[in-house]
């Protein structure tokens, strides 16, 4: 008997789509020992997941497995019978899923969800796994463990949420776990907790994994090993720290080379420039009792980028909707180059409403699906400079290049025909159409692949230098904060933690809470978790759990 | 007693029959995945879907199954002319027609077919109709199939009435009157309806209350009976100042249809107003009517769609069901309800002569025909927009 648990040889698999098979994955092979640990890494499509779950013998509706072997522990899983599988998946092989919010079923408590595949697989009684699960709990560092498996989903956090689902994927000891992307939708201060739980408990039941994600500081952390995929094909696999010390395809050093871009610092505004925009004492909530936000006061200069970071639920989207006028503050002035502005938007003149303008977050919500990309961003130059015809599409036409899509080829495709980056792009465009001073970017390049997400930085950093544009620029991401921020404004529950220049804010002496959230932020370096742990002392981190509750 | 015991005994032969299937294919394949993890129910479903077909073949076959031959024989028909309508489709017309026609199911040719074929002799009534709907000839009772030796007459190939009208002509006229007057009334109730729920949704607050609970009222009150009572109050009005009564019928059926409409309109709506496009067009100062129609209208066409063809049905049996109570469309206008409630008394001969007592089920098969079509029709315009958003 060998010590390889999982063996893969040249696996190919297929997506059905427009009537025909393509392929997705082109011949993978990896192997996998006991109690290691391999990152799957890639930019999405890559066929991160499609491979990950196919190492379970399974496929997603509407692709197959059309060539080579998946073998776990001898047993060949593409051939394998339903019943064989039934017997394995859950008891010797487990999965941790993205949200888990939206895998538990939020009508069942934790804990019934967590016995269920013990019981159904004769591991353990009720009883019994009930106990384990409490266990299970404890060594995961979940505030409570005796009670917390008695709650419904809806009522723990989603960084809670996660590890109780690493807890289910523990419940039969498994010899296999694959988790996918399992920390991706949570805050960096989140995303560290279920990390350092989900390493412990790997390595002290001694379960192999495949750790699927396309941060590379977060698998660093956590794989053994590291494979990158690219289009469905391999580029290369080799230790963590080879890997990131000497990666030899180009592809993996670009993929390592993102996060150096940075922009050269900017020579500080004069003392008495009147500020683009101006941020007064704002109080604001939804309803008249919760206040969201708290005296929140920042200035915005003439060609300069702010950032606003903070968790999610910090206020930062707020504060933006308080500019754009869509929620009046109930104290507080919002001026615009010294002159204070109607709270409500639609008390704003036409003009008022043109110089501010917003990028969103989600590319496929902010741009409307039945119009073609000539339409969407011709309407605001239509509408505020009430060009009409062949100025019109010149305009458009300028604007298309100017966001880097060729005109003839874009103007008259439908947003669904485009990769997020280009639609991200678009959203661009119509903001930059109304010809504004300030542009607000709420978490821009979040849904993006880091290759995407840096080409859109550095669009926006060379429109705002040949535009002289302002940016207010959400975003929790503070490795992007480095690269293209001028200012920063830290915000924890709706209030103003910190702020100043951002070549300060990167020096200490910080608040508190702002080094937390700096030091949370995962570096490439593999022992940095390992460090960060011993520096915090381990049991602080369940503390901090617990004080969240 | 026996009939039970025979039911018994086929079930359990099918019981077994499954299983053996299983068997039998796991053995011939060599274990293919297919019969390998094929459930037991699926194997159950196989056989018994054998055994009915083998029993729908029999009865083809007996002497005395005449209606049942007769679906068999319009459900192949019907295929064939679904199958050939949609090579039509295929090779004639523009790019996107085309294009349209080659992603479409046999179902939904059979319903664009029909629908052509209804709109066809709804428009040309007058000029394809052999006789006047109100027309009455010398010969009544006339039984349909014009063969004489069953009773009918080579003139007359559908029959007339008990006084002597011709029932090819009136399905023809009753075409223009039921769908025409159905298709007015459905298009009224999808303005009032459509544009009061994208309303209500884009503003909210009170207005939205105030309508959503005006309808709420309307809903619970049963829509057959409350068109009723409306149309018994709106023929003393129709009496009293002289105006058709169809008018009334048309706004009281829009009316009711409407609060329907108004609710999916609304529900659509709601859904779109959160988007983040929306808000961008509102932080771009654009007014109500440009929000509505240009943002918002765009995207909620694939339900309405399907609401409009489903609506469509709804109003036209109302309007049928009215008619056969004796308030909906006067006589002598033919209207297949109408048809329906006077040729009722031939149905008692279904045992002595089918094909007399195949007259009232004409105008009835008029009405499913086109029922069934429409339907078509509209699930294939669901899929295709459930596709759109993956």
């Amino acid at each position: 008997m060998t010590d390889t648990l999982l063996k893969v040889r040249g696996l190919k698999i297929e997506g059905r789509s427009d009537e025909t098979w393509n392929p997705i994955v082109n011949g993978i092979n990896l192997d996998l020992k006991k109690g290691e640990v391999l990152g799957l890494i890639g930019e999405s499509g890559a066929g991160k997941s499609t491979v990950g779950l196919a190492c379970m013998g399974f496929t997603r509706d509407g692709c197959r497995i059309s060539g080579g072997e998946v073998e776990f522990d001898g047993i060949d899983l593409v051939n394998a019978s339903a019943a064989v599988k039934r017997g394995l998946l859950g008891k010797r092989i487990a999965y941790v899923a993205q949200s888990a919010a939206a895998s538990f079923n939020p009508a069942h408590k934790l804990i019934a969800q967590h016995t269920e595949a013990p019981t159904q697989h004769g591991v353990s009684s009720r009883a019994e796994s009930e106990e384990d699960g409490v266990e299970l709990y404890r060594r995961l560092r979940l505030p409570d463990p005796e009670n917390i498996g008695f709650r419904y989903p809806h009522q723990v956090s989603g960084g809670q949420l996660q590890r109780a689902m690493t807890a289910m994927a523990m419940a039969c000891r498994p010899d296999l776990i694959v988790f996918d992307e399992p920390t991706t939708a949570l805050d960096v201060t989140t995303q560290i907790e279920v990390l350092a739980s989900i390493r412990d408990i790997v390595e002290q039941f001694d379960t192999a994994a495949i750790y699927i994600t396309h941060d590379l500081a977060v698998v660093a952390q956590m794989a053994d090993r590291i494979k990158v995929l690219l289009k469905g094909d391999e580029v290369e696999e080799a230790d963590t720290r080879t890997m990131l010390s000497a990666p030899t395809q180009d592809y993996t050093k670009s993929l390592w080379a993102v996060r150096s871009f940075q922009r050269p610092a900017k020579p500080k505004p004069a003392e008495d420039a009147v500020p683009v925009v101006s941020v007064q004492n704002v109080t604001a909530g939804y309803g008249k009792s919760a206040m969201v936000l708290h005296d929140v006061s920042f200035d915005i200069h003439e060609g300069r980028t702010v950032a606003v970071v903070g968790e999610s639920g910090s206020g930062k989207s707020t504060t933006a909707r308080c500019i754009t006028g869509l929620l009046p503050p109930v104290e507080g002035s919002i001026s615009f180059a010294g002159e204070s502005l109607p709270l409500d938007y639609r008390r704003r003149s036409k003009d008022q409403l043109r110089q501010a303008q917003m990028i969103y977050q989600m590319a496929d919500t902010a741009l409307n699906p039945r119009k073609s990309i000539g339409e969407i961003i011709g309407r605001p130059v239509e509408f505020y400079l009430g060009l009409k015809g062949k100025a019109k599409r010149d305009r458009v036409n300028d604007l298309l290049n100017e966001i880097e899509l060729e005109p003839g080829e874009y103007f008259h495709r439908l947003p669904s025909e485009l990769s997020g980056g280009q639609k991200q792009r678009v959203g661009i465009a119509r903001a930059l159409a109304a010809e504004p001073k300030f542009i607000i970017c709420d978490e821009v390049t979040s849904a993006l692949d880091q290759l995407v997400a840096e080409g859109i930085l550095k669009l926006l950093a060379h429109l705002q230098d040949t535009l002289n544009l302002s940016y207010m620029f959400i975003t929790h991401d503070l490795a992007t904060v480095k690269s293209i921020a001028d200012e920063v404004v830290v915000m924890k529950e709706g209030r103003v933690v910190e702020q100043g220049p951002k070549a300060e804010m990167f020096v200490p002496p910080h608040h508190p809470y702002t080094d937390l959230l700096l030091s949370s932020v995962p570096e490439m370096d593999p022992d940095w978790l390992t460090d960060l742990l011993a520096e915090r002392g381990v049991d602080n981190i369940g503390d901090a759990a617990v004080d969240k509750m | 007693m026996s009939g039970w015991l025979w039911l018994i005994l086929a079930i359990i032969a099918i019981a077994a029959g499954g299983y053996l299937f299983r068997m039998i294919g796991q053995k011939v394949t060599g274990n293919k995945p297919y019969f390998r993890d094929m459930s037991y129910g699926v194997a159950f479903g196989y056989v018994l879907a054998a055994a009915l077909l083998a029993g729908s073949i029999w009865l083809y076959l007996q002497e005395g199954a005449v209606f049942f031959r007769w679906a068999v024989q319009g459900l192949i028909i019907a295929a064939i002319i679904a199958y050939l309508f949609r090579l039509l489709g295929r090779t004639v017309g523009t790019a996107g027609s085309r294009k349209l026609f080659r992603s479409m199911p046999l179902t939904a040719s059979f319903g664009i077919f029909v629908i052509v074929v209804y709109a066809f002799l709804a428009i040309f009534a007058g000029a394809i109709a052999p006789y006047g709907q109100d027309e009455i000839l010398a010969a009544a009772n006339v039984a349909p199939g014009g063969d004489p030796a069953f009773g009918g007459n080579p003139e007359y190939p559908m029959g007339t009435d008990q006084i002597g009208r011709d029932i090819l002509s009136r399905l023809i006229y009753g075409a223009q009157n039921t769908v025409g007057i159905a298709f007015i009334t459905t298009c009224l109730a999808f303005f009032v309806g459509g544009s009061l729920g994208f309303l209500a949704a884009t503003l909210g607050g009170w207005l939205d209350q105030v309508l959503s609970r005006a309808v709420d009222v309307l809903m619970a009150i049963p829509a057959l009976i409350f068109a009723l009572l409306l149309m018994t109050i709106a023929t003393v009005w129709a009496n009293a100042w002289g105006i058709d009564r169809t008018i009334f019928m048309v706004l009281i059926i829009a009316l009711i249809d409407s609060t329907r409409v108004y609710r999916l309109a609304r529900a659509v709506g709601q859904n779109i107003v959160v988007m983040d496009y929306i808000e961008a067009a509102k932080l771009r100062g654009e007014g109500l009517s440009y929000l509505i129609f240009k943002e918002m209208l765009p995207n909620a066409t694939a339900p309405l769609l399907a609401e409009f063809g489903l609506r469509f049905c709804f109003v036209f049996l109302t309007i049928a069901s009215l008619s056969f109570l004796g308030v909906g469309i006067q006589p002598p206008l033919a209207d297949w309800g109408t048809m329906v409630k006077d040729l009722g008394q031939f149905i008692n001969y279904a045992q002595f002569a089918p094909l007399v007592a195949s007259a009232p089920l004409l105008p009835a098969g008029a009405i499913a025909l086109l029922t069934v079509g429409v339907n078509f029709v509209v699930d294939w315009m669901l899929h295709k927009s459930s596709g759109l958003k993956e």
